[in-house]
């Protein structure tokens, strides 16, 4: 049944079971099943064709899921009145052309249910958080398009929303808009709101995000807590004697992976504190080693890995 | 509710600053300019003068009514070009995505844009049929008969055709969209043709024919009943043209326009609330 009540996790922002989505000739999103904690920024990372923009439609009442269950703020994702607390920022954001900036924003902020005055006081400031104030009394019809997405990113905050979904924020802006945006995206964590961004660009999630996840069919194949391993995965190259399959079990206390082929084996780890003690483990297993070479792998290296071969389709 | 009137009120607004009204408000006035000097000189003409009064009048009532009808026309090609994007043309677009995910209901969203619509396609057939009525009046000295309710009966079927387009809206592309309904229409227009050639011809056959295309698409029938209302009653004896009404479509018939319209726009917005936006 869609929208049944998961158990109450006043902790969660997001929390989604088996979320899927079926189109006629294929399915989007195999069962996506995630939590995000209230007070999170989110990277939402997938290449191509992996259901993450269904996924957001299907959280936001826009296209209904074949399956599955999700909460949004501890209520269930199809109530509409949740929606007073959420914003959004579409991909290639668009809207009626013949309204000013102000009045854009004024209408949505009246749909979020801001009173006059409240619209008022807030209009200006968020015309000028985006930069737009020299512009707020222009039609949308002469913005570029890194105008109108920073309008766009302006409707999505206006009503000050616990959860705010940006989709794709950074595109079609230069250096200096995706500065304000990253600025904006910490000014929304210091207010305590929930930010569940999706990007392509990964150096500017791994300067923004806390968490990301990687989806891929529409499903989670991994995920990498940024806050407690700032500096990224962490890839070991190790070449030794005397390797065995009966040390690998060992390794699990202090691996995220491990792979033996040979005299050869490759580690993956969280954080470089543990090194030493993965290779005392080695030595006291009798393994004679030759080479031990730690290799720290960014976020875009770690996502290559992850999404294999299958990258860009 | 507050959703639905903010809605409303923002196409109506856009409603009004599209081209398309004005270009139909121009076109309407160029019409209105051209009938109005039709008339003056069909007064002015000498033989025409020395036409008996009541004759005269009755000719004068019938050129009336080929105004009527030409501003009938121009309110359904008004609303269908207006509204035919609506819907479609913004889940084209994604336009819509920034509106749907606000704390509204899809049935708000989709009447909201009706309403917003009904108000503008209101104050349009409100001006035309106006331009007509004071065209009739002050150059001919005629007044059509029941004009609050031809004027209804008007606004009622533009109405009609407005929550068609927004059905098929919910459904197709624009120009699928604007094909049926503009489609649909015309087979009205000939049904309602062959009901007149069979009430005067006696085919019932025909009439027949004319009664089931009223029944899949009953725009015609209520400018039939318009045109039945607003025509003088010599002329609803004597007259035969599509200008004028031989046959008046039933109550029966306009209480079934009346469903139709709720129907069709209770499909709209349960085809909206199902649909992926």
């Amino acid at each position: 049944m869609l929208g049944d009540f998961l158990p109450p996790t006043d902790h969660l922002a997001i929390e989604t079971n088996g979320l899927r989505k079926e189109f006629a000739s294929k399915v989007a999103v195999r069962g996506l099943s995630l939590q995000v904690s209230r007070g999170e920024i989110f990277g939402f990372l997938g290449p191509n064709g992996a259901g993450k923009s269904t996924s957001i439609k299907m959280l936001l009442g826009l296209v209904k899921p074949t399956s599955g269950q999700a909460q949004i703020l501890g209520h269930p994702f199809l109530d509409v009145e949740v929606r007073r607390k959420v914003g959004f920022l579409p991909e290639d954001f668009r809207f009626y052309d013949w309204l000013t900036a102000s009045e854009l924003l004024a209408l949505h902020g009246r749909l979020c249910g801001l009173t006059p005055a409240q619209l008022r006081e807030r209009v200006p400031v968020y015309v000028d958080l985006v930069g737009l104030t020299p512009h707020r009394d222009r039609r949308l019809r002469g913005f570029s398009k890194g105008m109108m997405q920073r309008i766009g990113l302006a409707q999505a905050l206006i009503h000050e929303p616990d959860l705010v979904f940006l989709d794709e924020p950074t595109s079609g802006l230069d250096p200096m808009g995706r500065h304000l945006v990253r600025d904006i995206i910490r000014n929304e964590r210091k207010r305590g709101a929930t930010v569940f961004l999706n990007s392509h660009l990964l150096s500017e999630v791994e300067i923004t995000c806390d968490t990301v996840v990687f989806i891929k069919q529409g499903e989670v194949i991994g995920s990498r807590d940024l806050r407690s391993s700032p500096e990224g995965e962490i890839h070991v190259h190790v070449r030794a004697h005397n390797l065995r399959r009966e040390i690998l079990p060992g390794l699990s206390e202090w691996t995220n992976s491990a792979q033996m082929q040979d005299d050869h084996l490759s580690l993956s780890v969280d954080s470089m504190d543990s090194l030493p003690a993965i290779l005392r483990y080695l030595i006291a297993s009798n393994v004679d080693v030759f080479e031990f070479t730690p290799q720290r792998l960014s976020l875009e290296e770690s996502f290559l890995k992850i999404m294999g071969e299958d990258q860009g389709q | 509710m507050m959703q639905l009137w903010i809605i409303a009120g923002v196409t109506f607004r856009e409603a009004a600053r599209r081209k398309i009204l004005w270009t139909a408000l121009i076109a309407a006035t160029a019409f209105l300019a051209l009938f109005a000097t039709g008339m003056h000189f069909q007064v002015r003409d000498t033989h025409f003068a020395r036409i008996p009064p009541v004759i005269r009048y009755q000719a004068l009532s019938s050129i009336l009514q080929i105004g009527f009808y030409a501003i009938d026309m121009l309110a359904v090609l008004m609303t269908v070009l207006t509204s035919v994007d609506s819907i479609s043309g913004e889940i084209a677009s994604s336009t819509i995505h920034a509106v749907a995910t606000k704390p509204i209901h899809r049935w708000q969203l989709l009447l909201g844009k009706w309403l917003g619509f009904a108000a503008m396609i209101a104050v349009y057939v409100a001006l035309v049929f106006g331009g007509v009525v004071a065209v009739g009046y002050f150059i001919a000295g005629v007044q059509p008969r029941g004009a609050w309710q031809g004027a209804s009966l008007i606004y009622l079927e533009c109405l009609l055709v407005l929550s068609l387009t927004f059905l098929f809206g919910t459904i197709f592309s624009t120009l699928t969209n604007g094909v049926i309904v503009l489609g649909l229409h015309g087979i009205a227009f000939i049904g309602g043709w062959l009901e007149q050639i069979g009430t005067v011809t006696e085919s019932n056959r025909l009439i027949n024919l004319g009664i089931l295309s009223s029944v899949l698409m009953p725009s015609e029938s209520i400018w039939r009943r318009a045109s039945y209302v607003m025509q003088t009653s010599i002329a609803r004896t004597l007259d035969f043209s599509p200008f004028a009404t031989r046959s008046a479509p039933s109550d029966i018939m306009m209480l079934y326009a009346i469903l139709y319209l709720v129907v069709v726009l209770a499909f709209a917005v349960r085809r909206f609330q199902q649909r992926d936006l």
